[in-house]
């Protein structure tokens, strides 16, 4: 007995762990809230109390948040900011200080950003400069750029080739800027995706100048063995890796957890291209005004689709005329016998690819939303700005859908003549000179 | 359209898609459409292979009188003597298909032509508006239906897209009726060809979603989470002019508007 003294010795109060136990005792809770913190059991084990775990929900149903999803809000609506503090995680660095080798990747850069088939390319480049030491990735672009994460897309060393002469449909400037970087930098891999956007058409125009034989529609690539589809994608060609290599997509994943410089890279001026200049015998007249309602939904570029909240449709298609938009539509107008089944977009309807989607008094029920998940850039006109849409949308209006369709209309009615009557002033110009 | 332009439509042996039998080439059908309603009969066709495959006899029964054929083994380079064809002949405009069916169908032979020659290309043409003065209008076809309009001096190449109109029906009887002029082909072999190991295509892999999550809460959130977009503008308080006006600037911006 003499081992255990007074102070060692747990002291347990039963009439206290008997109203603990008995949830209906008047004092319980005062009990149970003395008791917080560390609980001991008998043998001096520390307990945990499930019932304490979780909060009552809005229907009197009991909730444990394991996800932390409602403390985070909590803590955000409490000005801590904490969850946007945690999210900007810096990804580590990956630095090529002295290149020894380039490995050249010319993008698409649809709409001035890096498509998702330029991303994968540059995924692959970067498995391919694993292969030798010091090889640093090059993005080169032409025109007018807007990407502003060229860094998390695995961008070593960036060309941009922003000159008015490379804009629109300029192959034989392209070339000469691009025979110029063959001739300065050597790479050790030319990379372009095989895609309709005019990356297939450049690739194939190096290969000739280069007098290399490029690998088409290639998806395995490593070093020394690439595996491309052939006779209209019914074979599979298993072939050496040459220099030049038109890639399809998903070659590769995409670089997602690194970081890279994206420091530019300065070419020689091009003494090709001034030299061509004057003899080109292609010339860009320019985009033609094709008719909107014509380009199948799949593909249309830019859509303005409307749902319950319209109610003047003759507005509605007015503003789409004015825009030059195509008209999409979601599950209810449809039901509702105001647009035709093939305008439908959504789950049971069309998933559409466009660049511009514009949603008037669409909330965005979630077929709705699966079927606009390629569209890059979202604009919503809705009364409710609680509704999923305008949480997508990358700009939305909270307004009624009349008063702003309207606004638009004379907006693009207004441009219209504005560059028509340019258009007007520059042909008499030209016609007097 | 002036007939004294001398137009050459280049045609190869197509596969069904399905089926995998030898048939006209979609888009080779369709740049001889092209020719045909360009210049009719002066229209010439041209092909590099086997004169005896009857697929060719499908190409003569969209209405062609007569088949140009320069003779040699299908495994030959056919940029060879398609290059000393027009060296000879006088032409004006060399149409052909994006892709072959067959084979490597890299598109890369309008290409080859073309930098040989040193003649202008232009890629998936769906229109020829107009020649006139030495000068071509086409029509491009880019993705999303769009068109862009290129004036191109003569000569050139063009390729063909499926923009283009579609080909007109074959007929059995004209087509086994005309007459093929057969020349001696080349007989240079395609050797880096023949060193390929080729076989069925392979489905490709599904690319996998793949969370890199720590915890089983974090993979739960992926899984369940709704894809919010995040740092949207809201625009709540301003008038309607401002809200329109906000709306047509990013159109202006995206270039959907021109």
């Amino acid at each position: 007995m003499s081992d255990f003294s007074l102070e060692e010795m747990l002291r347990r109060d039963p009439r206290n762990e008997w109203i603990a136990r008995n949830r209906l005792h008047p004092l319980h809770d005062t009990v149970l809230s003395a008791e917080q913190g560390e609980r001991r059991g008998p043998s001096g084990l520390l307990r945990k109390d499930p019932h304490l775990v979780g909060f009552i929900g809005p229907n009197g149903i009991k909730r444990i948040d394991r996800a932390d999803v409602f403390s985070s809000v909590g803590a955000e609506l409490a000005g801590k900011k904490r969850s946007t503090e945690a999210k900007a995680v810096s990804l580590p660095w990956h630095i090529v200080e002295n290149p020894a080798g380039y490995i050249m990747v010319v993008a698409d850069m649809v709409g001035g950003r890096l498509t998702r088939h330029d991303k994968d390319i540059l995924g692959l480049a970067h498995q391919l400069a694993t292969e030798k030491a010091a090889v640093a990735v090059v993005l080169v672009c032409f025109g007018e750029s807007k990407e502003t994460q060229f860094d998390l897309a695995g961008v070593d060393r960036l060309i941009h080739l922003a000159g008015q002469e490379f804009n629109g449909f300029a192959p034989e400037a392209r070339l000469a800027a691009l025979e110029q970087i063959e001739t300065q930098f050597y790479p050790d891999y030319w990379l372009f995706p095989d895609s309709v956007n005019g990356g297939a058409d450049l690739a194939s125009r190096l290969a000739a100048r280069l007098g290399e034989r490029p690998a088409t529609q290639a998806w395995q690539v490593n070093g020394t063995q690439t595996l491309c589809r052939g006779a209209s994608s019914s074979v599979d060609i298993r072939r050496a890796t040459p220099r030049i290599l038109m890639l399809l997509e998903e070659c590769a994943d995409a670089i997602d957890s690194t970081r890279h410089q994206a420091l530019p890279l300065q070419i020689k001026p091009l003494a090709a291209l001034k030299k061509s200049n004057g003899s080109s015998k292609m010339l860009d007249r320019g985009m033609i005004d094709v008719d909107a309602s014509a380009v199948p939904l799949a593909e249309a570029e830019f859509i303005l689709s409307a749902g319950n909240g319209i109610h003047n449709w003759n507005q509605f298609h007015a503003a789409a005329a004015a825009l030059g938009a195509t008209e999409g539509a979601s599950r209810v107008a449809v039901d509702d016998g105001f647009m035709p089944r093939e305008r439908q977009v959504g789950a049971s309807g069309t998933w559409v690819t466009a660049r511009v989607y514009l949603a008037v008094g669409i909330s965005g029920a979630i077929q709705h939303m699966q079927g606009i998940g390629q569209c890059d850039k979202v604009v919503a006109i809705n009364t409710d700005a609680g509704c999923d849409m305008v949480k997508r949308a990358d700009l939305a209006v909270i307004a009624d859908s009349d008063a702003v369709l309207a606004e638009l209309t004379k907006l693009a009615n207004a441009f219209m003549a504005s560059k028509q009557q340019t258009s007007s002033k520059q042909g008499e110009k030209s016609d007097a000179a | 359209m002036p007939p004294n332009i001398n137009v050459v439509s280049l045609v190869s042996i197509g596969r069904h898609p399905q089926s995998g039998r030898a048939r006209r080439a979609e888009q080779d059908g369709r740049a001889v459409e092209l020719g045909l309603t360009m210049v009719g009969e002066a229209l010439t066709v041209l092909h590099a292979g086997n004169p005896q495959n009857p697929v060719l006899r499908q190409y003569a029964g969209m209405g062609l009188p007569s088949l140009t054929v320069l003779d040699q083994a299908s495994s030959c380079d056919a940029v060879s003597v398609l290059l000393r064809y027009l060296r000879k002949n006088p032409t004006d405009i060399v149409l052909t298909g994006v892709r072959a069916e067959r084979g490597e169908s890299s598109g890369m032979l309008p290409y080859l032509l073309a930098e040989q020659l040193g003649w202008p290309l232009v890629p998936k043409v769906a229109e020829i508006v107009s020649v006139q003065d030495g000068k071509a209008d086409v029509l491009l076809a880019l993705p999303r239906g769009q068109r862009r309009s290129v004036q191109v001096s003569l000569p050139f190449i063009a390729t063909i897209d499926n923009a283009a109109p579609e080909a007109r029906q074959s007929a059995f009887g004209p087509g086994s009726r005309a007459l093929f002029s057969i020349q001696k082909g080349d007989n240079l072999a395609d050797d880096a060809f023949m060193e390929w190991k080729i076989s069925p295509a392979k489905p490709r892999p599904k690319r996998l979603k793949v969370v890199k999550a720590k915890t089983a809460a974090d993979r739960m959130k992926a899984a369940t989470a709704k894809p919010v977009g995040g740092g949207g503008k809201i625009m709540k308080q301003e008038s309607p002019e401002e809200k329109a006006q906000a709306i047509f600037d990013l159109l202006l911006e995206e270039k959907v508007i021109r």
